[in-house]
């Protein structure tokens, strides 16, 4: 016997139980991520010399990050929307172009974080530092996830496309929604770290 | 989910299984002996309470040379107590254990929505459960900066802090799984006919504590994540300015707040409580009705004010912080929430008491812990009022009172609860039924003991004995009058303990009589016990998916020529 | 989905990328803006939300979703309000620090 709805959707709902799992588990990251950001509101208020992020943190590298990863949800939904027109082609295209752009992003928070600590600018230097470690470390943890699930689909798991192709296009949608959130949660990052 | 012609091995079977009976039975004996752990651990420090830097008998050797309990090793003791009860023993037992067993088959579905994750959250609470427990045993010892680990104290704490920290981080995972399987299976896999309202009250308390789980506890791992890096990295994000440590001034950069760990930390600890008391409001509510051989009286008011109750539970924190400074307007705006959240609690109170009422009522030993569990719950929630206003919390604070509040409501409250519900469901899980006398007796010596252990806590808190003091409150005068009672409520405690072992014989001799495999010993209404085998079916629960038809508590339908009538009886 | 209905979406996904580039020049153009620091954050803040309100309507579909989602999230972000402005307003409130 199959658990019901896991791909189709239960009729009073309109839901499958991936979209709505996944959708759950959003909730709980902004949550996650909310804690962070109200701590980041906590400190700053708390005291009258907070920096500016300018002083410590390069806009420009910031900025072509921010580019990278609006592409790659655009590329992301586009994998997916390849896969609802049958073009399995296509959709490696996007999706590969989904990994490029977010190593990407991980390749230039690499050359950040190693131009800060040439400064000696660490996380315990000053409570600014600490909560940028922070906040953009554990969103580069939830990178690193992301190309780690589509790695998995677009390699081995694209098998699946073969035996069982709505099931593995919702894996794809479902995926996208959580890539869509990390791309989410940098916007909000990005000016606020960067430029407030 | 299709690959029931795989063959079964003895590890896919009863560890790593992905069916949710199995992983229930697994979260039940884990949180079980946990428990006991976390009771062990109590049952120390009441020594050293009753009897003050004497020798610990029988064990004392673990403390050391001198056989004593030092009061750094007392603060282990109690802060790893609190966290093992809460995190380890009770969430798990309640939530992971009745929710993953009892969710689906009460609903009509052939198992959870994610049998997988539900595997993976067991697992992730298993390894968070050894992780916190290796705290003992690296330099230093375990955490013992309580439960609520509040900066300074935590951020310079000895490693054990770290282990704790880390701890919590997987059985936070573990918690958010969870709460994601049970709120799809809820919503998506209610079989045909299982309307909302037809729902069990079970089921509908495991499914706002999920809720709850979901979004108040990710603030907490965030902190968690703040209190590892000033630990592990050297930020001051709980670190003011300027503090002196052991006589010397720290380096750290500073300009932390402790208070920003007290708000992210009560944020989750506040919806932690209703956590706690949910599903032994659902367990409750099934075996009242089961044994009063009638409806519940008020089935929508107990669902709209437990909605409500879980919705309040955001709002209320800062009761917790009244003595932080926070100013009057604030403080007016938490008392004020938390009178508010009183009122759900009252109704449900109400609505279960009432169902009491005209019913024909069956004196079995699950309903005898359920019968305690509403006057004793009643005394946790009222002492709970002077707590939460805030003029009398500055004199009750830190104080026995709260001890004696909120023991209250999880040991004679939720645990009764919990025992209930044990008593109540093991003739489903293991086709045998427990042995009543030995039940009666755990209960009485348990109910008598519980009370000899907390009610005297609220005198020697009105006196103004301070929690967490190594000597029990000997060296302040104030406590002078009222220290004779640490000894009673050590007695009483021990004999608590021993009370347990009817409960723990009772298990073992049950487990080895001769299955019976009656499939409704209660003759109760819901679908778990009307629609499968005791214990259900192995793959898919049952040999046919249920239609429902009725709702869950028909019970002496007039008419009716038995006294109860299941939810799949067509109309 | 009908093939149709998925190439109209794409032509929305493009209208929405372009959207967001615009809007990504103009969060660091007004950085450079000396408004004050309180307006800073205000229009930084409003920028960003426009931002993410489109990654969340279209790219996640928000725009036409299911009430249940919906409900959720509506849920979410009360709970995330709460978390953010209440400890905050502790800070305000007459003993102060």
């Amino acid at each position: 016997m199959e658990i019901p709805y896991g791909v189709k959707e239960r009729p009073d709902t309109g839901l499958n139980n991936a979209k709505l799992g996944i959708w759950l588990f959003l909730a709980s990251e902004v949550m996650l991520f909310g804690g962070l950001f109200s701590a980041y509101i906590f400190l700053r208020t708390g005291v009258d010399d907070w920096p500016m992020g300018s002083k410590y943190l390069d806009v420009k590298m910031a900025t072509l990050n921010t580019l990278f990863l609006i592409t790659s949800s655009v590329t992301m939904v586009m994998s997916w929307a390849s896969l609802k027109l049958n073009d399995f082609k296509k959709f490696k295209l996007y999706a590969g172009s989904t990994l490029l752009l977010a190593c990407g992003f991980l390749v230039i928070k690499y050359f950040e974080y190693s131009s800060k600590f040439s400064y000696s600018y660490y996380p315990s230097t000053d409570n600014f530092l600490g909560i940028y470690f922070t906040m953009t470390g554990l969103h580069v943890i939830h990178v690193i996830g992301g190309i780690a699930v589509i790695a998995f689909l677009l390699f081995p798991g694209a098998k699946m496309w073969e035996t069982d192709p709505e099931r593995f296009t919702s894996r794809i949608e479902v995926t996208g929604l959580y890539w869509h959130f990390v791309d989410l949660v940098w916007i909000f990052l990005f000016p606020v770290l960067y430029l407030l | 989910m299709s690959d029931n012609h795989t063959k079964e091995t003895f590890f896919t079977k009863y560890i790593w299984s992905i069916d949710h009976k199995v992983i229930g039975i697994q979260y039940g004996i884990t949180a079980l002996l946990w428990l006991l752990v976390g009771f062990g651990l109590m049952m120390v420090m009441r020594y050293q309470l009753a009897y003050p830097d004497t020798q610990i008998p029988f064990i004392g050797w673990i403390f050391g040379e001198d056989k004593l309990l030092l009061p750094e090793k007392y603060n282990s003791l109690g802060a790893m107590h609190g966290t093992i009860m809460i995190f380890l023993g009770v969430v798990p037992l309640a939530f992971g254990a009745f929710g993953n067993y009892l969710v689906p088959l009460q609903i009509g579905a052939i198992d959870m929505a994610f049998p997988r994750l539900n595997a993976a959250s067991y697992w992730t609470y298993f390894l968070g459960s050894i992780i916190m427990v290796v705290g003992f045993f690296v330099p230093g010892g375990a955490a013992n900066s309580g439960w609520t680990s509040y900066p300074p104290l935590a951020d310079v704490a000895t490693a054990g802090q770290t282990v704790w920290l880390l701890g919590m981080v997987m059985l936070i995972t573990s918690s958010l799984l969870g709460s994601v399987n049970i709120m799809v299976t809820v919503i998506q896999l209610r079989a045909e006919g299982m309307t909302w309202f037809r729902l069990p009250i079970f089921v509908w308390t495991q499914f706002i504590t999920a809720f709850l789980l979901l979004l108040a506890f990710p603030p907490l791992e965030a902190a968690g994540i703040l209190q590892l890096m000033d630990r592990l990295a050297g930020t001051s994000f709980f670190l003011p300015t300027g503090l002196v440590v052991s006589g010397e001034v720290l380096t750290n950069a500073g300009g932390g707040s402790p208070l920003l760990w007290q708000h992210l930390f009560w944020f989750l600890a506040h919806p932690e409580v209703y956590v706690l008391i949910l599903p032994a409001f659902g367990i409750i509510s099934e075996i009242i009705a089961n044994n009063t051989r009638k409806p519940l009286s008020g089935y929508k008011s107990l669902v709209y004010a437990m909605t409500f109750l879980g919705f309040m539970s955001f709002v209320v924190w800062a009761h917790h912080m009244y003595l932080t400074g926070m100013g009057t307007t604030m403080g007016a705006f938490f008392q004020t929430t938390t009178m508010i959240i009183s009122i759900p609690s009252v109704v449900i109170l109400t609505a279960l008491l009432l169902s009491l009422w005209g019913g024909s009522i069956r004196f079995n030993t699950p309903m005898l812990f359920a019968l305690a569990f509403l006057p004793m719950f009643g005394i946790g929630g009222l002492t709970g009022l002077p707590l939460g206003l805030a003029a009398a919390d500055i004199h009750l604070h830190d104080t026995y009172y709260v001890i004696g509040h909120f023991h209250y409501v999880v040991a004679p409250g939720t645990l009764f609860a919990l025992f209930a519900g044990v008593y109540f469901w093991f003739p489903k899980v293991t086709g045998k039924s427990l042995n009543e006398s030995l039940g009666k007796l755990h209960f009485y010596f348990s109910f008598i003991f519980m009370n000899g252990v907390f009610m005297p806590m609220f005198i020697q808190g009105l006196a103004g004995v301070s929690r967490r003091l190594a000597d029990g409150g000997q060296a302040y005068a104030h406590a002078a009058d009222v220290i004779y009672l640490n000894e009673i409520m050590s007695w009483s405690a021990w004999l608590l303990g021993m009370a347990q072992l009817f409960f723990i014989a009772n298990v073992v001799l049950t487990l080895f009589k001769a299955r019976t495999g009656e499939i409704n010993p209660w003759n109760a209404t819901t679908i778990d016990w009307t629609e499968t085998s005791s214990p259900p079916l192995g793959h898919g629960n049952f040999e046919k998916i249920p239609v429902v038809y009725r709702g869950p508590y028909e019970y002496s339908v007039p008419g009716s020529k038995i006294d109860f009538t299941p939810q799949t009886e067509k109309g | 989905m009908k093939p149709e209905e998925v190439k109209h979406h794409v032509k929305i996904y493009i209208n929405v990328f372009v959207a967001l580039l615009f809007l990504t020049v103009v969060t660091v153009g007004i950085s450079y803006i000396d408004i004050g620091v309180g307006p800073g954050i205000a229009l930084g803040l409003l920028v960003a939300s426009v931002k993410g309100s489109l990654v969340a309507c279209y790219f996640m579909h928000l725009i036409d979703e299911k009430k249940t989602i919906l409900w959720t999230l509506f849920a979410t972000v009360i709970s995330f309000m709460i978390l953010i402005f209440v400890p905050l307003s502790t800070m305000f409130s007459n003993a102060g620090y």
